[in-house]
């Protein structure tokens, strides 16, 4: 095999570009592992050196930039006395229960708002009259209306994740191709079984991506809520640890968070390839 | 009836049901007529505030702060992103990284920025700045990847050195996907902007929001989001428009 | 293969034109046997070591100046991947592809592609796609608008200089790119199945329009067609390919006039020879 040299100049060779486009060959998968680690490697290292420069050099106050080992630290330490698992169940408690009764209700009204005309007519200008004005901006409605208790959170997650879901769901319904309807009604399928058989499933391929960003949106506003008016929480953490700079609790809470984002994603993810097994067949 | 009519009497409906709603709250009383203003509250409270001057200030400083923001981060996802999405060996060492920031909500780093930055306005422009780079980043590296190789093909049998397949081919096919990226960046940025200035801020459409709340003024609240959601559509159209524009040649009728 | 033997991979340096035939206006100047494109024993394999599958095998072809040759053969044959070979588009596994006796390993100028998508840039005008060789060559803005202009006329497009790609009908957008191509003033056209995608009406007319291009331009032509019509039709010589792996099964010199008529029995006779031949590599495909 002719030499690419794509490897040794930076920008792909025209070759190389010819035969594959802007991705180049394919970086071979030893490589490929090997820059990866190369690269989180350099970033920890990256890391360490510029919090190391900083105690160093006296450029300000070291509080400001921990290293990675001090952030870890701080997460183990939380874990270990044991207060950690109190935040993370708050959040995870707040982030469930507002998704589901989101995920409930989009796709509760979703589903018949994408068959049924009439009922799209009706909820569609409210909805479009809600989307534009970023959820964020309610939250101190919630507060207002329902305090700064569990109920004001688990509704405004609700109200949040609503929308984009709500609309995902009619998406998913109404991008079904009528002749999938008309086989299957020529075939007998009417109504519930219609419904069960046929827009279901071919609406759900849509439908759970829709789910998996409304619980991304669940994660991406939770932290804003228990920043005002919260005890417990990765968010109140956060936000706590402003009081007395404590930097490390700040970074390894948020880390915590992305954390349970990216097992909340990876566990959709998992229920997709399960329920959309027809998609991809090994 | 033309979609712009029908816009319109819906939005006239869902109007009147929420004057009709408040209205018919504060007669019965059946909650606290504070907490659910009528539409004419809701614009007495805007117009006072117009009047005072205030209202241009609030808006003018959180536009400040989402088109620096929003500018640094564009600059930075454009000039990463275009040689991201050249360089193989920088993609894959910057991917890791970005997937390891991805999942972290941008708004759990604010406080962080509250401590860095102070409470002034550089920490808002940071917050939003950092934000909207990583997916305007993505998105861009993205785009310029996706250049389709039989145009390139087609360029280089037309005489198309590598310099003038970047300059010809890949930065004018990849321009629709950098377009839509900036457009997310800017979505993204109105989206956050509120949250960030709850919290450390005396000026700015965010704080007007939470200062309803401080002083229990439910109307103010409203206004405020509905002024944001109205500035939203606004900025959101006006990029709708310079998009088609730029992208004449896609749908020339 | 018996029969076949003495005309696969020895001796397949195609019989150059007769001279009667597609000198046109030029007389017998040009040199009969001057060799265009050379390939020498070309193989090509996809896949990752260890598990590669031949395409090509030992492909040994010579074009001559001006001369039109069609690769004929069955889905899978391989004959795409030969002109992306010629082209600079892809690397052989072995052997070599010359141009006037120079190697050849990135796409130029020297050779133009018609393809089978069109493949125009979409965000420049039909004018802006036929100049787009010329912008690079450095041509002034009037010059460069001169031979649009003329080119455009060429393949009867010159009231669309200034629609985009997105408005224009399949036809349409093929001749733009052989406008494109043809603008280059490239020596060497290469088409891979550039009427593929047309309609059937479409693809006859496009037919009659590059004869009469040809018949004006005489350049030097390698055409990929798994029509044999269209192979008949409009090559001097056509060259059948096995299924795949591709290597060269039989060669067809055309003795027909340049002006050809689809339905004269001379015409119909290269038909039967050709459709017998490739019919033997197609039943290997679908047994």
């Amino acid at each position: 095999m002719n030499d690419r040299a794509g490897a040794a100049s930076l920008v792909t060779s025209l070759p190389a570009l010819m035969e594959a486009g802007l991705r180049g060959p394919a970086v071979p998968a030893g490589r490929a592992w090997r820059l990866r680690l190369a690269a989180v490697v350099g970033f920890l290292a990256l890391w360490s050196l510029a919090s190391g420069l900083v105690v160093l050099l006296r450029l300000f106050n070291p509080i400001f930039l921990p290293g990675p080992w001090v952030v870890v630290g701080a997460v183990i330490d939380l874990a270990v006395k044991g207060q950690l698992w109190g935040h993370v169940a708050a959040t995870l408690e707040r982030v469930v229960l507002g998704f589901a009764t989101g995920a409930l209700l989009a796709v509760g009204l979703g589903l018949p708002a994408g068959y049924f005309r009439p009922l799209r007519n009706l909820v569609e200008p409210i909805v479009e009259l809600l989307r534009p004005i970023p959820p964020l901006a309610m939250l101190p409605l919630f507060i207002v209306w329902v305090g700064i208790g569990e109920t004001s959170k688990v509704g405004f997650i609700t109200y949040a994740t609503f929308f984009p879901m709500f609309l995902t769901t009619v998406h998913a319904v109404r991008q079904i191709d009528p002749l999938l309807l008309r086989a299957a009604q020529s075939l007998g399928a009417h109504r519930l079984s219609l419904f069960a058989r046929v827009i279901l499933p071919a609406a759900l391929p849509d439908l759970l991506t829709g789910l998996r960003l409304g619980l991304a949106l669940a994660f991406f506003v939770i932290v804003i809520s228990e920043f005002i008016g919260a005890e417990q929480g990765l968010g109140f953490l956060i936000n706590d640890g402003r009081n007395f700079f404590l930097v490390p609790q700040m970074l390894g809470a948020a880390i915590v968070l992305g954390l349970l984002g990216y097992a909340g994603n990876a566990l959709v993810r998992l229920g997709e390839r399960h329920l959309l097994r027809w998609q991809s067949p090994s | 009836m033309s979609s712009a009519v029908t816009r319109f009497a819906a939005l006239l409906a869902v109007l009147s049901l929420w004057a009709a709603i408040a209205h018919g709250n504060a007669r019965l009383g059946v909650v606290n007529p504070v907490l659910l203003p009528t539409p004419a509250e809701v614009v007495a409270v805007g117009v006072q505030s117009a009047r005072d001057g205030e209202l241009l200030r609030h808006v003018l400083t959180s536009l400040a702060r989402v088109a620096q923001g929003f500018g640094l981060a564009a600059v930075a996802a454009l000039g990463l992103g275009i040689v991201a999405g050249m360089c193989a060996p920088l993609r894959l060492m910057v991917e890791p990284v970005v997937e390891f920031v991805r999942p972290i909500p941008p708004l759990a780093f604010l406080p962080m920025f509250l401590v860095w930055f102070g409470l002034e306005e550089a920490s808002k422009v940071a917050f939003i700045g950092y934000t909207t780079f990583f997916p305007m980043f993505v998105a861009i590296a993205a785009s310029v990847l996706r250049a389709d190789v039989m145009l390139l093909r087609a360029a280089a049998s037309l005489g198309a050195s590598r310099a003038d397949l970047i300059r010809r081919v890949v930065l004018p096919a990849s321009l629709p996907g950098i377009i839509v990226a900036l457009r997310l960046g800017v979505g993204l940025a109105l989206f956050v902007i509120v949250g960030a200035e709850f919290m450390g801020a005396d000026a700015g459409l965010g704080h007007l929001i939470m200062e309803g709340r401080t002083f229990f003024n439910p109307a103010q609240i409203v206004m405020g989001a509905l002024l944001l959601g109205l500035l939203g559509s606004l900025i959101n159209a006006l990029l709708l428009a310079a998009e088609r524009r730029a992208l004449r040649w896609r749908a020339a009728a | 293969m018996a029969g076949h033997t003495s005309r696969e991979r020895g001796g397949l340096e195609g019989a150059a034109p007769a001279p009667s035939s597609k000198k046109g206006l030029e007389g017998a100047a040009a040199a009969p046997s001057n060799k265009k494109i050379q390939i020498r024993r070309v193989s090509k394999s996809f896949g990752a070591a260890g598990r590669t599958a031949p395409a090509l095998v030992d492909i040994d072809l010579e074009v001559a100046d001006r001369e039109f040759v069609c690769l004929l053969g069955p889905s899978g044959c391989g004959k795409s991947t030969l002109l992306n070979i010629v082209a600079g588009f892809l690397a052989p596994s072995a052997g070599t592809v010359l141009v006037d006796g120079q190697a050849v390993t990135t796409p130029g100028a020297d050779r133009g592609v018609v393809f089978q998508e069109y493949v125009l840039f979409p965000w420049l005008t039909v004018a802006g796609n036929v100049e787009f060789g010329l912008v690079l060559k450095g041509l002034a803005a009037a010059q460069r608008r001169a031979v649009v202009a003329r080119y455009l006329d060429l393949v009867g497009l010159g009231a669309h200089a200034e629609k985009f790609p997105v408005q224009l009908s399949g036809g349409m957008k093929q001749r733009v790119a052989i406008a494109r191509a043809l603008a280059n003033n490239p020596a060497i056209i290469l088409m891979d199945e550039p009427f593929g995608a047309l309609d059937a009406q479409t693809r006859e007319v496009l037919q009659d329009e590059l004869s009469r291009i040809q018949r004006l331009e005489h350049k030097t032509i390698l055409f990929v067609t798994h029509s044999i019509r269209e192979a008949v039709y409009l090559a001097d010589r056509v060259v059948v390919m096995t299924s795949a792996p591709g290597r060269l099964k039989q060669v067809f010199p055309i003795k027909l006039p340049d002006l050809r008529d689809r339905f004269a029995p001379e015409f119909t006779q290269y038909e039967s020879e050709i459709t017998r031949v490739v019919k033997e590599e197609v039943a290997k495909v679908h047994p």
